[in-house]
């Protein structure tokens, strides 16, 4: 078994990927960090010839659905935001293409999971499937209807 | 721009800085919750560079660059835990103790040792070889006895060639009866580069 550190090294950017593509860049920070740590957790656990990313993506999921649901029921205050002093990482330029990030983000959730899941996690459709919990054929569709908005969306600027 | 270019410029490249100081925090996050099974960090050292890995009960392995650090690593995981994360806090006095020895400014150690990966007679051993003092030799054949097993002068030796804590478990300090030095796990020139060290700055204390 892998030592968990050789995990982190190799999984920690697209897993840190698939957080912002869910929740967006602040909230990913907090996905991330509960998703390796859940994995820690667990990992001595995992079946030899696992499928780690695989794995990992699915906490990660996991986690994503909880804070979204943490988010929804959670009234949004009025007035002045608090600023988030524990937010990791000192303020720099922005690396998201934001405007495009919020196409990703205006998808209805299953085309966005699953552009995320086989486009950026490289996910198999059948693992795709299971974790949006619909067949894979219906996986597949998603996808490509997802990949077909963004792109009717921006297709003269990303050619 | 194909459907996976698409993608990665709606996310963005991860930010190593970011994941960096992540990572850091998911370390410390899991030795607060009794996660950190093993915590290890290297250093440079006039022996070359050296990889300290710590359990909650202490140090338990110091490696040399020869022995290959992905590599022990990967037995550490087999051995203890897989749960093995880079995190110096847990090893940073070790490694204050060890530039200070390699100074000449310190005799002995002052840290926890986590005897585990030895077991039976070379365990005895290892309990032993902590207290020859800075700067003295002993003879396998001494080691033996004292470990209490006279007749066990090869597993002796054999314990000090395979000792998992070098420099803090001090298997240099052992010669042949001949004043040879044998075998050492960091190689030949390294012991002699650590009995020479020793022998010289031993009257400058």
């Amino acid at each position: 078994m892998q030592p968990f550190e050789a995990i982190v090294a190799e999984h920690g950017p697209v897993v840190m990927r698939v957080c912002r593509a869910l929740l967006g860049p602040v909230d990913a920070q907090d996905a991330w960090s509960e998703t390796f740590l859940a994995a820690l957790r667990a990992y001595p656990g995992l079946r030899s010839g696992s499928n780690v990313r695989g794995w990992l993506v699915t906490i990660a999921h996991n986690k994503a659905v909880d804070q979204i649901r943490v988010r929804t029921r959670v009234p949004v205050p009025t007035g002045a935001v608090p600023e988030r002093t524990e937010r990791i990482g000192a303020p720099g330029p922005e690396p998201l293409d934001t405007e495009i990030h919020g196409a990703l983000a205006a998808l209805p959730p299953k085309q966005r999971g699953a552009v995320v899941y086989r486009y950026l996690a490289d996910l198999a459709y059948s693992e795709v499937a299971a974790l949006l919990g619909c067949s894979e054929t219906a996986a597949r569709r998603s996808a490509s209807d997802g990949i077909a908005a963004l792109r009717r969306h921006y297709g003269k600027d990303l050619s | 721009m194909n459907d996976r270019q698409l993608i990665d410029r709606m996310t963005g490249a991860a930010d190593d800085v970011a994941l960096a100081q992540l990572r850091v925090r998911l370390a410390e996050q899991a030795a607060e919750e009794g996660l950190l099974d093993v915590a290890y960090r290297t250093m440079d050292s006039p022996i070359g560079p050296l990889l300290l890995a710590a359990t909650p009960a202490g140090l338990v392995r110091v490696a040399f660059d020869r022995e290959n650090h992905d590599a022990v690593l990967v037995e550490l995981s087999a051995a203890i835990s897989p749960r093995v994360l880079r995190s110096s806090r847990r090893v940073d006095n070790v490694a204050r103790q060890l530039d200070e020895y390699f100074a000449g400014r310190r005799r002995s150690f002052d840290v926890p040792v986590d005897l585990q990966l030895s077991k039976g007679f070379r365990r005895a051993v290892l309990a032993h070889l902590l207290e020859i003092p800075y700067g003295r030799r002993e003879s396998y054949t001494v080691v033996a006895r004292a470990a209490g097993n006279a007749k066990a002068v090869r597993a002796a030796g054999s314990a000090c060639a395979t000792n998992p804590i070098p420099l803090v478990v001090p298997c240099h300090r052992v010669v042949r009866t001949d004043g040879t030095y044998g075998q050492y796990r960091g190689g030949p020139e390294a012991k002699h580069m650590l009995l020479t060290m020793e022998a010289a700055s031993d009257s400058n204390l």
